[in-house]
């Protein structure tokens, strides 16, 4: 792999490591799949980030060159999305809602005492990188919240205790 | 012995998994059926007795293997579902499968009725645009813009290529009709993507769902991969000349992507940032062509009108609002959930008779109707009758239709705030008003918080700014919750004043 890409970046900042072998292999399989798509772009970062539980700055200059695209719209694509990390997350995602729905059955206070119980601001993630704690704006649970979700769970009526207890339970 | 388990989202986060593993643990195998909407009863359990489905709920999983030993006389029956007064307040066209069939299953879904609307469209396709027209359907995502004109339009547009997007990016708090529908009855959506493929004249059509719906993602990518292989997808649709294929994309997490345009831009693979009007979708969607965006239950409830005929859908409403809609009651209210009913119903007959008023059995403060961007409604209103024109003339927005309940304790001010300080995070920064007002908006309302009066009239001048200036519904609506806040509970606002005053 040439670092053909390195000529989109600004002066001064540092090349960013070139993907190479094996990990280049699976974003190439990932772009092939996607390549005969109509507007492949999304459907590519939700099977990196599925990969590699973010989108390395390394795939960025790989994918903009495969779609012919520059390596800056690819990067204001990944910055644009909430959903798109450029850091991974910790192991476990716990996230709480809270959009308006859930805010009417007290998800203010919930969100307080559940970041008090796991020592966690929004964002954050536990230093032994096993849970990351996020919000998350309506999860179409508006008629049962408080919600929550960890990982791929659902939660529903959610309380400090089951938020807490679940939270504990993943390692 | 038939038992259904919702496999719903709502249900399986209050415990349905659970219990349908208990219901295998028991010998039985369930039948994961959509819910039925009643939330504060899930995870409801049914049991076919004597032919009729009886209702178990909110069931435990431990006290599955008694309901299963003595159905009839378990502390949990509810008796015959289709009974129950939640139940039979509604007209369930839309969803009228939903909580009844198995999602998944193309023979339960012909069964009930399915595929008919599809023939009817097959057999004259000309008739599609004059009847869903009739029908008086207007766009169910919030706009309220008449279906069959927009069809009418990309029908007539002359291009090679012509889309179907699905516009299910369900991102309003109190909203939750479209993952229902989704997880519920996937076929219906296929079905009036198709029928809507065939008005118009395209051949690819695209479901955007929200990434918060992993469920909804999971049911429609299914469905549709069963759809094709049954031909009621690809290049004979149903045997006929007509050629239709669909693909689910999921988003990303970005809320502005409900917006038609930033959903396009977000499709083709580019930031979802709204584009400016005219040019319309329907002349120019996505990659340039002609294309219908739709929301889901817009397109879902295309199938009914086709095997019914416009007229019957026509007859439910009130003024230029026909049919049903299907309402999210939502937030701090007893019996929250969805249920599906003829416009016109007042405001107050939803959230107190519907609804059965507050869950923490507080008086209603407000009610915010129509998402994030719809406006706080305060008792006095409740008069309202629901329908697009009249919440209009109250100032609000029927919006998608969900409803949030807040008591006595609901700090409007704070509301507001949060309608701002949400604005400003999701705006997609192409326009200033929205950008820029939406931070100058939390600003303004935290001078008012700290005692300042003369910040109100500014709050209300940007508010202005916002609505007229903004290129979409984002800025353009998120002056609803605020001024609405403003207007109904101005003690909210100017207690505080009062209160900073005299702490000094």
């Amino acid at each position: 792999m040439q670092p053909t890409s390195n000529i989109n970046r600004p002066p001064n900042t540092p090349p960013i490591a070139a993907l190479a072998g094996e990990p280049l292999e699976r974003l190439q399989a990932i772009i092939t799949r996607h390549l005969g798509d109509e507007g492949p772009l999304l459907p590519i970062l939700h099977d990196v980030q599925a990969e590699w539980g973010m989108i390395p700055e390394a795939a960025q200059p790989v994918i903009a060159e495969a779609l012919g695209m520059s390596r800056a719209e690819i990067h204001g694509v990944v910055s644009f999305y909430h959903d798109f990390r450029q850091e991974p997350a910790g192991r476990h995602v716990l996230r709480l809602c809270r959009a308006e729905a859930c805010q009417s059955v007290g998800a203010d206070a919930l969100a307080e005492q559940v970041r008090a119980a796991l020592g966690l601001d929004w964002h954050e993630t536990t230093p032994d990188g096993r849970l990351t704690l996020e919000p998350v704006f309506c999860l179409g649970l508006c008629a049962c919240g408080p919600s929550a979700q960890l990982d791929d769970r659902l939660v529903g009526r959610a309380t400090t205790e089951k938020l807490v207890a679940l939270a504990g339970g993943v390692r | 012995m038939r038992i259904w388990v919702p496999v719903d989202a709502a249900a399986r986060a209050l415990g349905a998994d659970e219990v349908a593993a208990a219901v295998r643990a028991c010998g039985q195998q369930p039948i994961r059926n959509g819910s039925r909407g009643m939330v504060w009863l899930e995870p409801l359990l049914e049991i076919e007795i004597d032919g009729i489905r009886h209702g178990f709920g909110p069931v435990e999983p431990d006290e599955v293997a008694a309901i299963l030993a003595d159905p009839r006389g378990h502390a949990k029956a509810l008796g015959p579902v289709e009974e129950l007064p939640w139940m039979r307040a509604q007209t369930r066209l839309t969803f009228a499968r939903v909580g009844v069939t198995d999602p998944l299953s193309l023979e339960d879904y012909k069964a009930h009725g399915g595929l008919e609307g599809l023939k009817a469209a097959i057999a004259a396709p000309a008739r599609i645009i004059p009847e869903v027209t009739d029908s008086g359907l207007r766009g169910r995502g919030g706009a309220g813009f008449p279906t069959g004109i927009k069809w009418a339009t990309v029908a007539k547009a002359e291009a090679a290529q012509k889309y179907i997007v699905c516009n299910a990016d369900e991102g309003d708090s109190g909203t939750f009709a479209d993952r229902m529908l989704m997880e519920g009855d996937p076929f219906t959506l296929i079905e009036g993507m198709a029928i809507a493929g065939i008005a118009v004249g395209a051949t690819r059509g695209y479901v955007y769902i929200r990434s918060e719906y992993p469920d909804a993602i999971r049911a429609m990518r299914a469905a549709i991969d069963i759809a094709r292989v049954a031909g009621v997808l690809g290049a004979s649709v149903l045997g006929s000349d007509h050629r239709f294929d669909m693909e689910v994309r999921v988003g990303a997490g970005a809320y502005v992507c409900g917006e038609e345009t930033s959903l396009l831009n977000s499709l083709e693979g580019k930031r979802g940032v709204v584009r400016a009007k005219p040019p319309i979708p329907a002349l120019q969607g996505l990659f340039g062509q002609p294309t219908v965006v739709n929301n889901v239950i817009s397109l879902a409830t295309v199938p009914w009108i086709m095997a019914n005929g416009a007229a019957a859908y026509a007859a439910h409403g009130i003024g230029r609002s026909r049919g049903t809609m299907p309402l999210q009651i939502a937030g701090n209210v007893k019996y929250g959930g969805l249920c599906e009913i003829a416009f016109g119903r007042s405001l107050g007959e939803i959230v107190e008779q519907i609804g059965g008023g507050t869950a923490s059995g507080r008086p209603v403060k407000a009610v915010q109707v129509g998402g994030p961007l719809g406006a706080y409604f305060p008792p006095a209103l409740f008069d309202t009758p629901f329908g697009y024109e009249e919440f209009a003339g109250k100032d609000g927005l029927v919006g998608h239709a969900g409803i949030v309940v807040f008591d006595d304790t609901a700090d409007m001010m704070a509301l507001a705030r949060f309608a701002m300080e949400f604005c400003a995070v999701e705006s997609c920064g192409k326009c200033t008003p929205c950008r820029v007002g939406s931070v100058r908006g939390v600003e303004t309302i935290d001078r008012i918080a700290s005692g300042d009066p003369a910040a109100m009239p500014l709050l209300a001048d940007l508010c202005n700014t916002m609505k007229w200036g903004s290129l979409c519904a984002l800025g353009g609506f998120v002056p609803y919750p605020v001024m609405s806040a403003l207007t109904h509970f101005p003690d909210d606002f100017t207690g505080r004043a009062r209160r900073v005053e005299a702490a000094e």
